[in-house]
């Protein structure tokens, strides 16, 4: 049996952290709080109520398409999809069609492959289900607090081949989104949900793009994953299954599975005998958005430095490694702090690598130090008495001496001696000096 | 006291000629003597309103003019009123109470109204009857025997009764216009987005217009000036300044140019089409021209409002799953379950193309061809209805009965335009004949002007039946 090619593509639902709901003026800081208490006409759905679109919503829309290297409808607008669930207040979503906000983007990958994006889109989430026993009785209620808040979803073409491809996108995007401020793609508070699609083919040669026809027959999508880990399980389990399944000679069925974390493999939820129809048409309640040029040049100004253009500039203007840059970005409180350090430092000429390296490797905590105490502690610890080799070495003998048994004890292997030892030395110098030189002449004396 | 209209009434309660609380209470009184006869009515609302009325004569006595203070007004049943059952004349809403009010309510409330009760309607504003109400047929004032037309058939009742001083509707295609009509009273059906939807039980949501029925011109200019205006709420109303719509509503119409539509003649009763032409000639000699103008016939109009309306009727039905409101759709009576079906099917992935959006791209056509029409003429003036008030049960197995019986007004509801029925007449039968002055988007205005030059020269509104 040849060997089969995974193909997945991803949609990646991304919860908008504005203050009020996507179409009322509710808080939309839902989390938390009390069922049902977050609501008003417009969310319940009640009759009569009509949604008015959150501006700011639009605009971090956007703001993430734009950053996913998207073009921009100008043109745009909302349309209904209709379908029946308990959760779905009016009974249809508010989505976007035909004209989503962004479309044709993509993320880069470390090794330069493209996954292109196919559309970014607005919409409004759902309610929840709860399903509880009272009284011994099964009921299931619905809480309308998450009705209605805003929900960015990016959807990519079929283009990753393996899980660590879709990890790397997630955790770039999920980079992006808190890079621009806009959510806090919190996986467990489900600000970012994930649903991977994936089907395996038996052909090699496949190319990017890869042409409609080419596709397999069949997609199994993985439905409502809320962590990076599982969805990379999810996808290697699949894997797995569909091409046992294909080895038999059939293929896998048409479904949406989820995932179950504690039996470690996916399960079937529901088998598609075809598309859904959502019976989509545009929405009669909201009149098509229509931006100018204009305001999409302020929103495209309004995108700060995202993190692969500042790996790029930290490592030139501060000389330090691509791979030290990468760590400082991942955080942007962290490059910011990073930043205001280094500048503070140059002051005291403090290099800036020096207080990268320490930031890695100490992992300051960068909300409690503020970056002019840590400027200072490092010029304190700089700060240290000279000593000269004959004494240290002279003092190093002394104390050797005199515990005969501890180093007895390191060369025995007992490490923690050596600790022993360096601690009577300093106290015997009786100065601050500078540590690491006396431990290297500790270890080496020690080593003889 | 329960003749007055809404001007007289202002007048008389400023004067303290007569209080809130009289008028009040002459109008509940003629509601239980009268509404066993008509069925205007789903809910009256006594108690509030007599509260109301003390709360308005106490308000007055310490200065304040509302514009509609202390004025007893009867709303339709699909407006959203806080604490006050909301049916929608449907039995799968007969518990539902709203814990908000809609924007006309409110803006309403504001002005200082005081709410009868809230009127009869077709169920979900699905006809053109008022017969198919889960809550009994209104019947027509002038012959009980026959229909008031609809959907907001008990609002029109209740003013050709003199149950209330004036009346809010909503008109989708015709809801206002042809129950006007067919009760003979003034009924304007302003530019869509002029007045807010927001709290009104949605029907076809890119056509649901609210308005004011009432005795005369005058009283429909200064209750829509209450209605009209953006509302924050409802993304769909327009930005555009409201005029004062009672300041040039005596100019004089020397020189107007009335565009006239032979399609729009067509079919009609032989009566009503006299008693239109009559109405022509009575404003041409009040200095107006007449231009006879080609539009495309109204048929094409049936078609492109029927799939609109029943698509957006389906999608707007389907938050009522049964889960809330008490009452599953099992509650939903034929006219409603015909409508979703229709509606569904015209959505559905295949025939989306072939049906809703073909009918938008007719319906733009349509709009452009009123927009060329009115570069020529000022006002187009028709037969509101093709026929006066048809007996009850005449709309029973016709499942298409309100688009014939709302022909002639659709065309002007699928382009947003503004429309008035006045009052042209009465057939031999004693029954009312309405004329459609229609007027551009945001028209308002000059079909207010038009429509009270020919009240003046006319006594049909003062007509009143014998009941």
């Amino acid at each position: 049996m040849s060997k089969l090619t995974p193909i997945i593509g991803l949609e990646v639902h991304v919860e908008l952290k504005t203050k009020s709901k996507m179409f009322c003026s509710c808080s939309a800081d839902y989390f938390g709080k009390e069922p049902n208490s977050y609501t008003c006409p417009v969310c319940l759905g009640l009759p009569g109520a009509l949604p008015v679109p959150n501006r700011k919503a639009i605009e971090w829309c956007i703001k993430i398409a734009i950053s996913l290297n998207c073009e921009i409808n100008l043109f745009s607008k909302f349309d209904r999809k209709n379908y029946f669930y308990p959760d779905l207040a009016k009974g249809y979503q508010i989505s976007q069609y035909d004209l989503p906000f962004g479309y044709d983007g993509f993320i880069e990958l470390k090794n330069k492959k493209r996954i292109r994006i196919r559309r970014v889109h607005m919409e409004e989430d759902t309610g929840k289900l709860i399903h509880q026993e009272i009284k011994g009785e099964k009921i299931s209620l619905i809480d309308f607090n998450r009705s209605g808040t805003p929900l960015v979803e990016i959807v990519t073409e079929p283009d990753f081949n393996t899980a660590d491809e879709v990890k790397e996108y997630l955790q770039k995007l999920q980079l992006i989104v808190r890079y621009l401020d806009v959510s806090n793609a919190d996986m467990e508070r489900g600000e970012m949900r994930l649903e991977p699609n994936i089907s395996l083919s038996h052909r090699t040669d496949l190319q990017l793009p890869i042409s409609e026809k080419l596709l397999p027959k069949y997609k199994v999508e993985v439905k409502n994953i809320n962590s990076f880990k599982f969805v990379e399980k999810a996808i290697n389990f699949e894997i797995k299954r569909q091409e046992e399944i294909l080895q038999t000679g059939i293929n896998p069925a048409q479904e949406t599975r989820g995932w179950d974390e504690i039996k470690q493999r996916t399960f079937s939820q529901r088998i598609k005998e075809e598309a859904h129809d959502y019976r989509y048409f545009p929405e009669p309640d909201i009149p098509p958005i229509i931006h100018k040029k204009e305001q999409i040049s302020t929103l495209k100004s309004q995108v700060p430095e995202l993190q692969a253009e500042k790996i790029i500039r930290f490592s030139l203007q501060y000389a330090i490694p691509e791979y030290n840059s990468e760590i400082l970005t991942r955080d942007k409180k962290i490059a910011d702090y990073f930043e205001e350090t280094a500048k503070l430092g140059k002051k005291h000429e403090i290099s800036a690598k020096k207080i990268a390296n320490i930031l890695i490797n100490q992992k300051t905590d960068v909300a409690k130090i503020l970056p002019v105490s840590l400027i200072k502690s490092i010029i304190a610890s700089d700060q240290t008495a000279k000593i000269d080799d004959a004494e240290l070495d002279r003092v190093v003998c002394e104390v050797f001496d005199a515990n005969e048994k501890a180093v007895q004890e390191f060369k025995n292997g007992k490490e923690a001696s050596q600790m022993f030892l360096l601690g009577q030395v300093l106290k015997k110098i009786g100065r601050k000096v500078d540590i690491v030189l006396v431990t290297n002449h500790i270890v080496k004396k020690l080593q003889k | 006291m329960i003749d007055l209209t809404l001007k007289q009434a202002l007048e008389k309660l400023n004067k303290k000629e007569i209080s809130s609380v009289e008028l009040t209470k002459a109008y509940l009184e003629r509601i239980k003597k009268v509404e066993p006869k008509i069925n205007a009515f789903v809910t009256v609302t006594e108690k509030e309103a007599l509260k109301n009325a003390e709360h308005a004569d106490k308000t007055r006595a310490a200065g304040s003019s509302l514009p509609l203070l202390g004025i007893p007004l009867s709303i339709k049943d699909n407006f959203s009123t806080k604490g006050i059952k909301t049916t929608a004349s449907s039995k799968l809403l007969e518990n539902y109470i709203p814990p908000y009010d809609a924007t006309v309510v409110k803006k309403l409330n504001e002005a200082g109204m005081v709410m009868l009760g809230k009127t009869n309607m077709d169920a979900w504003a699905h006809g053109s009857s008022t017969e198919t109400s889960d809550y009994g047929a209104t019947r027509n004032p002038w012959n009980t025997d026959h229909l008031p037309g609809g959907s907001s058939g008990g609002a029109a009742a209740s003013i050709a009764a003199d149950l209330a001083i004036a009346a809010i509707g909503s008109e989708t295609a015709g809801s206002i216009r042809q129950p006007a009509s067919w009760c003979g009273v003034v009924g304007l059906k302003p530019t869509y987005g002029r007045v807010s939807r927001y709290g009104v039980v949605a029907m076809g949501s890119s056509l649901d217009s609210p308005g004011p029925i009432t005795k005369n011109v005058e009283d429909s200019a200064l209750l829509l000036q209450v209605l009209a205006g953006q509302d924050p709420h409802d993304a769909t109303t327009s930005p555009s300044k409201v005029p004062d719509y009672l300041k040039n509503i005596n100019n004089k119409i020397n020189g107007l140019k009335i565009g006239v539509s032979d399609d729009y003649f067509e079919g009609v009763d032989g009566e009503v089409k006299a008693k239109i032409e009559n109405a022509i000639k009575v404003l041409e000699k009040l200095g107006a021209t007449v231009k006879r103008i080609k539009l495309f016939s109204p048929k094409y109009s049936i078609a492109v409002y029927t799939i609109i309306q029943r698509a957006e009727v389906s999608s707007n039905l389907a938050r009522l799953d049964g889960i809330r409101y008490g009452h599953n759709r099992s509650y939903l009576g034929e006219e409603a379950k015909r409508r979703i079906m229709l509606g569904t099917y015209a959505l559905s992935s295949g025939y989306y193309d072939q049906y809703y959006n073909k009918a938008l791209k007719v319906r733009t056509i349509i709009i452009d061809d009123f927009k060329k029409a009115f570069h020529e003429v000022d006002v187009i003036i028709a037969p509101t209805s093709p026929t006066t008030a048809l007996p009850i049960g005449a709309s029973e197995g016709q499942a298409m009965f309100g688009e014939l019986a709302d022909l002639l007004v659709e065309p002007s509801s699928i382009a947003g335009l503004s429309g008035i029925n006045v009052p042209a007449g009465f057939s031999k039968k004693g029954l009312p004949i309405g004329m459609d002055i229609i007027g551009p988007q945001f028209g308002e205005e000059i079909v207010l002007n038009v429509a009270h030059i020919y009240e003046q020269a006319t006594e049909w509104h003062k007509q009143k039946p014998k009941i």
